[in-house]
Parts: C-alpha cells; structure tokens; sequence
C-alpha cells in the first residue's frame, strides 16, 4: 500500500512524501495561488508543494477556502 | 449571555470596492493617505466578517453582535499587518486579493482560539494513548488491522515527545495549529514543521513493519 491508498484518518496522520512547502510559504503564496485557480490556470504547476501543504494542513486549507469562496462571492456581486 | 443567532445577517456586508490603483495612496502622506487607510479597513472588514460569520457554526453561544466585535477586531490587526508590510506587495496577485489573505488569517485564527478557549487539550505526550483513536473498524481485513498496529506502535517507539504531542494534538484531537501554538508558547510554522517530521518517522516506521511503499 502507498500513501495515496490510505484511508482518510490514517492519511491525516501519516500524511504524504510528496514535496511541501510550509505555512509562511503557503500564506506568501496564496493569493496567487487562488487567482491561479480562478483563472483556471494550472496554479499547481506554477506553484509546487502548496497543494500537498493544504492536504497536511487543516488551518491553511481553511484559509484557502476561504479566499477562494471570497473571490468568487466578489465575482458574482 | 447573549442568545445565539441562527441568522445573522451577512448580506449586510459592504460592497466589495474596485479594484483601481486606490492603493498607491497607502504610500502617500496626508489626506489621500487617511483615505487610502479607511478604504483599505473597509476591505478588511468585509473579509474579515466574511470569515467570522461563514465559521460562526463553531461559536454558537456568541451574538451577531459578539461575532461581528470579533470581526472588528481581526479587521484592525490585519490593517496593521498590511500597512507593515505593504513594501512585500510585489502585484503577483490584485491588491484586494492580497489584501484580504490578512483579514482571513486574523479573523480565522480568532474564531479557532475562541472556540478553543474553554477546552481542555492533552499537552502531555504520554497521556496519547487515553485519546480515542479510530483504529481499524470490525471488518477491516488483516493487513489493515495491521497498518493500525504498526502506526501505534510508531506513534508510541518511533516520535519524540514533543512530536507525539503536536501529532496527536493536531491529529487525533483536532486541535488547531495556531491554538496548540499559543498554548505551547510557540507558532504555527515551528509546529507544522515539527509535525511534518513526525509524519515522516512514522511513515518510515510504518514503511519498514513492510506495511507502507514510500513513492
């Protein structure tokens, strides 16, 4: 079994070894990383290790959400 | 206590301002700069009571009026954030976008410590075994009943204390990060590094019982 097979609670506890940057990284980076999304462009690629940082990190990943839905919410109105 | 309200009103947040160069005027002195700074709070708080009321589910005991103090508060500490660090603006995203990353943070890391703030967490490393672990279920087969076993014995031979601790509070516990670093007196990314290093010796523990492939 790898890590990708885990099952969520084992995953959270093992997380990956997929390369990761950290929080302060991952706050520097955020807001292009979401304008990234947005626009559909492969944010990922752009900016390596975030993605797998949010999967290890709940508080992030809130934060993530958050700006994402916040832009979109701006969008509409 | 103030009772709870199951509808607070979030439509009534600002309209979210343009995106023109307004910002340059942080920069100036004067009038134009008083401007810019009410204009740039005015932002803030939009996010930030964006956040607040969009987690208010883990604050059920505090008021509109509670949560949007909460709000106001995280909104003044993220302008001070901002305004310190306007130099790191380098217009990789809009302004606004960036802007709002400090409003979100505050208004996030407030809401998790207060509804932190009246609960107990386990800060002594050899008390983990008492936190409920969902282990395997009845009907897990033998491999998986044995990548549960491997893990706790990981958890218990293979971590120092301090990395059991950040693991199992954050993990098993659910404790937020930044509360966990309040509460040990250090900060989030100190922890997340020291629970990135957990989670690398356990998976090498794991991965050497033969239960786990590193990629």
């Amino acid at each position: 079994m790898n890590s990708r097979d885990l099952d969520p609670a084992l995953l959270r506890l093992l997380g990956t070894d997929e390369p990761e940057i950290d929080c302060d990284e991952c706050f520097a980076q955020l807001d292009r990383y979401v304008e990234l999304e947005l626009s559909g462009a492969p944010a990922d690629t752009h900016i390596p290790g975030l993605r797998a940082h949010l999967v290890g990190c709940p508080a992030c990943a809130e934060e993530h959400e958050s700006l994402r839905a916040l832009l979109e919410l701006d969008s509409v109105s | 206590m103030a009772a709870p309200d199951t509808n607070p009103d979030v439509s009534a947040l600002a309209a979210a301002p343009g995106l023109e160069d307004w910002h340059l005027d942080l920069h100036a002195k004067g009038t134009r700069r008083e401007e810019a700074v009410a204009h740039l709070h005015a932002l803030l708080l939009r996010a930030a009571r964006f956040e607040v009321f969009r987690r208010r589910g883990s604050l059920p005991q505090l008021s509109s009026a509670e949560l949007d103090e909460l709000a106001q508060d995280a909104a003044g500490d993220a302008a001070m954030s901002v305004l310190r660090r306007l130099g790191d603006f380098r217009g990789e995203s809009t302004f606004r976008t960036w802007a709002y990353k400090f409003a979100l943070l505050e208004a996030s890391v407030k809401v998790r410590r207060r509804a932190w703030r009246d609960r107990e967490v386990t800060l002594e490393p050899e008390r983990w075994e008492e936190v409920p672990y969902s282990g395997p279920g009845p009907d897990a087969d033998a491999e998986t009943a044995a990548l549960h076993e491997a893990v706790r014995g990981g958890i218990r031979t293979a971590l120092t204390p301090r990395q059991r601790q950040v693991l199992v509070a954050v993990v098993l516990e659910g404790v937020p990060i930044d509360v966990l670093a309040e509460r040990l007196g250090s900060n989030r990314n100190a922890l997340y590094k020291m629970l990135h290093d957990a989670r690398r010796r356990l998976r090498a523990h794991v991965a050497a019982s033969g239960y786990l492939e590193e990629t």
